[in-house]
């Protein structure tokens, strides 16, 4: 597969693949008129307000909610006891693991629910909240995986009755014999322990409901912030034991997802357990801590990678051990088949045969979560160790990083390519893609740079990241949530008037799907892309899906857009040779209308074929030009790309800017240039975050000390660097427009690009690793312990 | 107690509780839900609105310290039927993705633009420092902003 120039096959009028449409979503979001669940009211609602415990592992002796039920305005107070009449005390996770809904034995996480107060009033819920009083008797609170496994340490789920320790999973991948023999021919073991710090995705807009369920009818109808609202369904149908015809989950405007949307959250089913029994609208909406401390955390991965090489420069194997820090339930929302996740794409962009990769995972007291943030399902982790062990290992063998990389890379024409732990990297140019990103930074000169700006007290570094994701879950043999497979759907309905409706299974959080999937039914059809109105996140109306994350939306959702697209073609072939008199064999499509053979005046549009499919079918054929398709990947998309950060690094304070970020991606063929564009700036930023000042920290009694955006910092315009971006376009050939998605990469593949550029800046003073996020006293000690000053 | 805030031109006199928020008046008593909330602690500033003419972050003011005063929300923006120089600049410079920041950063950038019409990158980046976007990267934001002001100019000049 070779990079091609890929131009736009339609006119800007119908707006197919290439062209950079302005979005469709933006007429009401720039009036102010988006509809997020906070936004929305009903008669009779009433609000919701949760009660947490304050510590991080405790016993629950006993629950006083009185003076809360006392307050002037309070309706009901729910406990976990009230709860467990409706077998609702606890709820399965996205792993396969328990949750509680509301604690009723102990507490396990600072920030757990205890209770909730429901009220007339969002203030008055608040305040009765804090009067809930809760008698508690301590326990040891583990706050890290490494105590978690210790012998002696108080065990977290005693609610499970074969659990006997604080191990909640074990999993291996590769090959371990062939990893050991490889390993036994090295000249060099390269060898990098760190840890990927826990985050939270922090979406600006918090998760929220409004439960909405009729006692009369048994109708719910829960308007919630979901990114996978067919599967929240589902999850509902089975935890609350409601008709699954009788739950509608509207997923409206979502503020950002990034993955913090993807789990049920206990708020959601206690509010809609709360509607069922008060009979009245309940809201619920988080406050900015309680998303921070309770809902779905990210990373938090000890790693161990080993790198076999050659004194010649080349790898010979890969060996990663890992402990992850799961929190009080597991609730990683991941494919159930893959206990950490689709970490093995560890090998990475390069060719050698074995590898091997062991996980454990441990409970402590810290809230739940491991989803995937901006990422397909910890592919981050997978990205960031193998990219940083590269280049210790070029620095090991005193060779430049990228001529180490170039010498492993997997080449061009070694795709489809079967990697040691088992994917099938469906396409790729690794080489062009990093020569490009070099061109563009102008490597040698900045190498060249470094070295006189050494001699003059200052500290330049240069940094590079040749990833490769994983994305667009996948394969429903292999992949699954909960049981269902990982498939994505769409629903075409070609009006009468040749306007258009299209239904996904997918929902957008901003990644602009009103816009992008409409263009690629006017690719397919040549209906304008401004007559196709695209209508996501409603379970009534939209036929079943998995959801939007792991970059899916485009690699499955898209394919599935593309074949039912194709499919009313072909029906619409059949109409056409019916309207013009003519066999099917003779006609010929260009886009937007069927034409016979040498006869190019003898044609007729797809508007005027709509038409006829409601007014003058062929006798032998349905009425109706509308169709539903289900797409099971047959493998998934392996998107990639090289990033290059220039930094310059202050000798005296630690403190790094970034001069240069250059980001060369290929995510395939693109649908809309200026989305792609903006889904790699917000990712670089999002990369840029963890690098430099996301994470979240426990203290030893186990506080959350990342529970606001005081603590928990995130960048703003003034320190967020400037991009530079460039393309190539290797299309993925399984894919039926050659796309393969891209919302995530930049923020999978841009981590270690920043921390090698600091470590670079400093590698003559034998610095080799300094852990994210990358404060500046972090490097000021890092030059410190290895300068001897 | 009783206040009279002036929203988007329009006077609005209530009876309201000296703890409510202003954003919460605005929101909930007002229904103008294009002003967001997002962290309760005036660090993300999604629920900046202008008030005479200043950006201010209505999660820690009560409502009752606007009596009196004059404020203008996203929905103010539209004029005579019409989008706004920043608006359109929004939209054609994809500064924008879930769109819940883009109120408060379409108002910020009002005000910056009417202070200072010729504004710098960096202006722009230090005006918009206050609140926090989680989908751009900030590029696309700053590029809708200078655009908003090279527009605010010549429609000044012609």
């Amino acid at each position: 597969m070779t990079t091609t120039e890929h131009k736009p096959h339609t006119s800007p009028e119908i707006g197919g693949l290439g062209h950079s449409r302005r979005r469709v979503e933006d007429a009401r979001f720039i009036e102010g008129r988006g509809n997020y669940v906070d936004d929305i009211t009903l008669p009779g609602m009433l609000h919701m307000a949760i009660h947490r415990s304050p510590l991080a592992h405790a016993r629950i002796i006993s629950i006083d909610t009185s003076a809360a039920e006392a307050v002037d305005g309070v309706v009901a107070v729910v406990t976990g006891e009230l709860l467990a009449g409706y077998n609702l005390a606890w709820m399965p996770t996205l792993s396969g693991d328990t949750q509680a809904v509301l604690a009723t034995d102990k507490v396990r996480f600072q920030g757990q629910e205890i209770a909730a107060v429901i009220a007339t009033d969002r203030y008055v819920a608040q305040d009765a909240a804090r009067l809930v009083e809760v008698e508690y008797e301590d326990l040891e609170p583990i706050v890290n995986p490494q105590r978690a496994l210790e012998e002696d340490a108080v065990l977290i789920r005693d609610d499970k009755e074969d659990q006997t320790s604080n191990l909640c999973f074990e999993w291996e991948s590769g090959d371990k014999t062939a990893t050991d023999e490889a390993f036994a021919k090295a000249d060099k073991i390269v060898s990098l322990e760190t840890h990927y710090p826990r985050s939270h995705p922090a979406p600006l807009e918090t998760c929220g409901i409004v439960a909405d369920v009729d006692s009369a009818t048994g109708q719910a109808t829960l308007y919630m912030t979901s990114q996978a609202p067919h599967a929240h369904r589902t999850v509902f149908a089975l935890v609350a034991g409601l008709a699954e015809q009788n739950i509608r989950i509207v997923s409206p405007d979502l503020g950002g997802g990034f993955g913090n949307k993807v789990p049920v959250y206990p708020g959601y089913v206690v509010a809609t357990a709360a509607s069922l029994v008060i009979g009245q609208p309940v809201k619920w909406v988080e406050t900015r801590t309680e998303n921070l401390i309770s809902t779905g955390f990210a990373r938090d991965y000890y790693m161990k990678g080993e790198l076999a090489v050659t004194n010649d420069g080349k790898i010979l194997g890969l060996k990663v051990d890992m402990l992850a820090d799961e929190g009080a339930f597991y609730a990683d929302a991941q494919p159930s088949k893959f206990r950490a996740g689709l970490f093995h794409i560890v090998t990475g962009s390069y060719d050698y045969p074995a590898a091997y990769v062991t996980t454990r995972g441990a409970y402590t007291n810290k809230a739940p979560g491991g989803v995937a943030y901006r990422c397909s399902f910890r592919v981050t982790e997978a990205s960031y160790l193998i990219e940083r062990l590269v280049q210790n290992a070029a620095y090991e063998l005193g060779l430049d990083p990228a001529e180490f990389r170039s010498s492993n890379f997997i080449q061009a024409d070694q795709f489809p390519y079967h990697s040691p732990t088992g994917f099938v990297y469906d396409s790729g140019d690794y080489e062009t893609a990093m020569r490009k990103a070099m061109d563009m930074v102008g490597y040698a000169d900045i190498q060249a740079e470094k070295e006189q700006a050494r001699k003059e007290g200052r500290l330049v570094g240069i940094g590079m990241a040749s990833f490769t994701e994983v994305v667009g879950a996948g394969h429903g043999e292999d992949y699954d949530i909960i049981g269902l497979k990982m498939f994505d759907s769409a629903e075409l309905r070609v009006h009468p008037t040749g306007k258009a409706i299209l239904k996904l299974g997918v929902k957008s959080q901003g990644q602009g799907h009103e816009t992008t999937f409409a263009q690629i039914v006017a690719e397919e059809l040549g209906i304008p892309a401004g007559d196709v109105k695209v209508v996501e996140g409603d379970t009534d109306n939209t036929p079943y899906g998995l959801g939007t994350y792991a970059s899916r939306s485009t690699p499955v959702a898209g394919a599935a857009t593309a074949v039912i697209s194709r499919k009313l073609r072909e029906k619409a072939k059949k109409i056409a040779a019916h309207l013009l008199e003519a066999s099917e064999e003779d006609l010929e499509w260009e886009t937007g209308k069927f034409f016979v053979a040498g006869d190019p005046e003898s044609s007729v549009s797809i508007q005027d074929i709509a038409f006829a499919a409601y007014t003058n079918p062929p006798p032998d054929l349905e009425a109706g030009l509308e169709g539903v398709h289900y797409y099971d990947p047959p493998n998934m998309t392996y998107p990639f790309g090289t990033y290059i950060v220039v930094v310059d690094v202050d000798p005296e304070s630690g403190q790094w800017k970034v001069r240069r970020m250059i980001a060369v991606d290929d995510c395939g063929v693109k649908i809309n240039p200026m989305i792609v564009e903006g889904q790699i700036q917000g990712g670089l930023t999002e990369g840029f975050a963890m690098s430099s000042m996301q994470h979240i920290t426990f203290d030893e009694t186990g506080n959350c000390l990342g529970s606001n955006f005081m603590d928990y910092l995130v960048p703003t315009a003034w320190e967020t660097p400037r991009f530079e971006l460039g393309e190539t376009v290797t299309p993925s050939p399984h894919h039926p427009i050659g796309a393969k998605g891209v919302g995530e990469s930049a923020t999978v593949g841009s981590p270690a690009a920043y921390v090698n550029a600091v470590v670079d800046a400093l590698q003559h003073m034998g610095v080799t690793n300094i852990e994210m996020p990358m404060s500046a006293d972090r490097v000021w000690h890092a030059m410190q312990e290895n300068s001897g000053g | 107690m009783n206040i009279t805030v002036t929203v988007n031109g329009t006077a609005h006199t209530a009876d309201v509780e000296p703890r409510l928020l202003l954003v919460d008046f605005i929101r909930t008593n007002l229904g103008l839900t294009g002003t967001h909330i997002g962290c309760d602690t005036t660090s993300c500033g999604v629920c900046t609105v202008l008030i005479d003419g200043t950006p201010v972050k209505t999660c820690t003011m009560f409502a009752v310290q606007a009596n009196g005063r004059s404020v203008t929300t996203v929905e103010g923006l539209k004029q005579n039927g019409e989008l706004s120089a920043i608006q359109q600049a929004f939209r054609e410079h994809h500064g924008l993705q879930c769109g819940f920041c883009t109120p408060a950063m379409m108002l910020v950038g009002t005000a910056l633009i009417e202070e200072n019409p010729d504004p710098t990158e960096d202006d722009i980046r230090w005006a918009i420092s206050g609140n926090l976007c989680r989908c751009t990267g900030y590029m696309n934001i700053v590029k809708s902003i200078e655009a908003a002001a090279e527009t605010t100019r010549e429609g000044a000049s012609s």
